[in-house]
């Protein structure tokens, strides 16, 4: 493949602008059917919803942590549509969003950061990996259930998320040369939130962009807007397509921000300031899609309050479901070792029968 | 003596180290303005500025590789692993080049490096946050591996091990960071590197605890006194080096030793040291060595913690099985479930 085949648009890929007027896109890159813009609207309304939920539960000390993807909907959102069902997403800590959005029940979502067990969906079932905390090892791994499913004659492709801080470690690296060599059915999906806890994009890479790591591995690279569903979409169904239709291993890099601290328990007044975060508010993902819509006529007023209203239940339900305490057995530490306990995991479990019934 | 909680005693020796040499460079995750995760690099980089304190590429393996080549030019790296599961990554470095550089070289090259590591559990963290990892580095010849359990040690076991002309793992104890004690930064006292510390003095029976756990030995033999049996705990301070003489004086002394860590108990730092009391002190020893640890298991989710960890009543249900009344306790130890 020639450079400039694997090269990225020197800028974001954007279909729309932040005050939500369309903006002539880089050829190349269709416009998404309106059905499904409209569909993205209304995930992106529950999607934000869930989130502040999520965070508020957090305050009620409902969730043990949780790490907010506010301001990343395009991209949470986007993720979710590009996949077909019977393809397969590894997701960070901080896709919540994009796993309730593609469907999975939001309390065993939140299963993981309430602290009950360390993945409460089935991931076979749902085609999801466990949300990966060890930074960047997903990559990998995500770029071997690709080969698995060409070597079983699947069409399925996968989607690896990452963050702009994932992609200084080792295995983002690695993962991006195995599939290129490998020609694995894998999209790499950088969100680029542009901190990495404190550290700012600045001090974690001196690239022009992350989307210029592909171009060393020989893979396909581009960069978008990460705040324009619009051109999230686009892209990522370009990616999708390529890596379906046998073209190998695509990484999107997605420009956004992380509108919350990085967790509950993170103060970032320490390290970045308000009119910063500020100057974000005005790239609103949500807000510039919901104003594209509406001025296209595609978009009436009737359905956004329907997407509201569909958000607040489903906010109420999550609420109403994470208002007890999470169901847990302590045997069951003892259970999912190994298929089978060995003799000294099945004391233990002894001993500390005997310890409960003290 | 000021009263400082264990992030605070940490922060100061970082910062003395800092002002009295400067080939000490402190780096890692969120160690620069957020002052670390935990605080511990709290003011750093203000202070000293960006040259001594500074936030790296996110990348474990990257740091700890670093760190060898700035010790290797005639630095003092002290380095920060954001989490104990989050030095994986880095663990060929470790094992491969800190804990061997000098060996290979025949000591032209050494290694004067700190590899600080938040460890442990008991704070409600959700996985990969809370291992106990210190039987990896202890059981890497070349590696020196310490781990405070009071302010005062913490302040003084780390400037010490800044000191040292070999590569330290030093490991945090994450829920032992708000707690206070008194410390006597800049003002030196007695227990030194490699010595163990008897923090409570006992005749009935020894308890051996390090890091997390000395809280829990304590309570427990606070307990066990109330029902007239008195215990001694030793709070190790270094695993690495081992200080057999303490553990050893102790178990002779009483006749009867628990060793109690927080980590699975497999194959654990507890494993070695029952062995090394129990070849050292079988004449002394009235009943097997018992120990109390964490389950063979992945760490838990938050909600389930507290069955796993090691607590004083595991620590008191082991000592009642020191066969105070003569009667050896065949039936538990051959496993009631197998
Ligand atoms: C291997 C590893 N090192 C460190 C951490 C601790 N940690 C958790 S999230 C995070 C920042 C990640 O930033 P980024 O990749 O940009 O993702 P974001 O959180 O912004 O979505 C760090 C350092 C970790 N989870 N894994
Ligand atoms: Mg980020």
């Amino acid at each position: 493949m020639s450079v400039d085949v694997l090269l990225p648009s020197p800028v974001p890929v954007r279909f729309v602008a932040e005050d939500g007027t369309a903006v002539q896109p880089p050829t190349g890159y269709q416009v998404p059917a309106e059905e499904r813009l409209l569909e993205g609207f209304r995930r992106m309304v529950v999607g934000r919803r869930f989130d502040r939920q999520a965070t508020a539960l957090t305050k009620q000390g409902r969730l043990a942590v949780y790490p907010s993807s506010r301001g990343q909907e395009a991209c949470q959102i986007a993720g979710v549509l590009a996949l077909r069902e019977d393809d397969w997403l590894f997701p960070t800590y901080r896709d919540s969003v994009a796993l309730v959005s593609r469907g999975l029940d939001p309390v065993e979502v939140l299963t993981l950061l309430r602290g009950g067990w360390h993945c409460g969906y089935d991931p076979v079932a749902t085609r999801v990996a466990p949300q990966c905390t060890p930074l960047a090892t997903q990559t990998i791994h995500a770029v071997g259930m690709a080969d698995a499913l060409r070597r079983k004659g699947e069409d399925g492709v996968v989607m690896a998320f990452i963050g702009d801080g994932g992609t200084s470690e080792g295995d983002f690296h690695e993962a991006l040369n195995y599939a290129a060599v490998l020609g694995a059915p894998v999209v790499f999906f950088v969100q680029n939130n542009k901190y990495a806890i404190s550290v700012p994009l600045a001090k974690q890479s001196a690239a022009p962009a992350l989307a210029y790591k592909g171009i060393g591995y020989g893979i396909r690279s581009e960069q978008v807007d990460g705040n324009d569903l619009v051109a999230v979409l686009s892209v990522l169904d370009a990616a999708v397509e390529h890596a379906r239709t046998g073209g190998g291993p695509f990484l999107v890099e997605a420009h956004t921000y992380r509108m919350d601290p990085h967790t509950n328990a993170d103060d970032a007044t320490r390290y970045r300031d308000r009119q910063e975060v500020e100057r974000w508010e005005a790239a609103d993902p949500l807000a510039r899609l919901e104003t594209y819509l509406r001025e296209r006529g595609v978009l009436t007023a009737d359905a956004v309050d329907a997407a509201h209203e569909a958000a607040e239940k489903f906010a109420a339900q999550v609420r109403q479901d994470l208002n007890a305490d999470p169901e847990a057995d302590p045997f069951e530490l003892f259970e999912h070792v190994f298929a089978e306990a060995t003799p000294q995991l099945r004391e233990q479990r002894a001993l500390l029968a005997s310890e409960l019934e003290d | 003596m000021t009263t400082l909680s264990m992030a605070q005693a940490l922060n100061a020796a970082l910062r003395d180290a800092l002002r009295e040499d400067d080939r000490v460079l402190v780096f890692g995750e969120d160690v620069g303005p957020l002052g670390g995760v935990f605080r511990v690099t709290d003011g750093l980089t203000k202070e000293f500025g960006e040259q001594r304190c500074f936030d790296t590429p996110l990348a474990e393996a990257g740091i700890v590789g670093l760190a060898v080549g700035l010790a290797m030019g005639g630095f003092r790296p002290v380095i920060e692993m954001q989490f104990d599961a989050f030095a994986y990554p880095a663990f060929e470095q470790i094992a491969s080049h800190v804990a061997k550089l000098r060996n290979r070289t025949r000591g032209r090259l050494s290694l004067p490096m700190v590899i600080r590591i938040p460890y442990a559990g008991g704070i409600g963290g959700v996985e990969h946050h809370c291992d106990s990892s210190e039987a990896y580095y202890a059981h890497t010849p070349g590696l020196k591996v310490v781990t405070p359990a009071t302010a005062d040690d913490a302040y003084w076991l780390l400037r010490d091990a800044i000191a040292d002309p070999d590569p330290v793992v030093f490991m945090e104890p994450k829920r032992l960071y708000w707690s206070k004690g008194e410390t006597s930064a800049g003002d030196r006292r007695a227990a030194g590197f490699g010595r163990a510390a008897v923090l409570r003095e006992g005749r009935d029976a020894t308890l051996v605890a390090y890091g997390p756990t000395v809280p829990v030995a304590l309570e427990a033999a606070e307990a066990a006194a109330r029902d007239g049996r008195d215990l001694e705990v030793v709070d190790l301070r270094t695993i690495v080096p081992f200080d057999d003489a303490t553990v050893v004086a102790s178990v002779r002394k009483t006749g009867r030793c628990v060793v109690i860590q927080e980590a699975q108990g497999f194959a654990g730092v507890g494993a070695e040291i029952a062995a090394r009391v129990q070849e050292r002190c079988f004449h002394s020893l009235a009943a097997p060595v018992l120990r109390v640890t964490g389950f063979d298991i992945p760490y838990p989710p938050p909600i389930l913690e507290h069955s796993h960890l090691p607590d004083a009543d595991r620590v008191l249900d082991a000592v009642d099985r020191l066969q105070f009344d003569d009667e050896p306790d065949l039936l538990h130890l051959a496993g009631e479930a197998s």
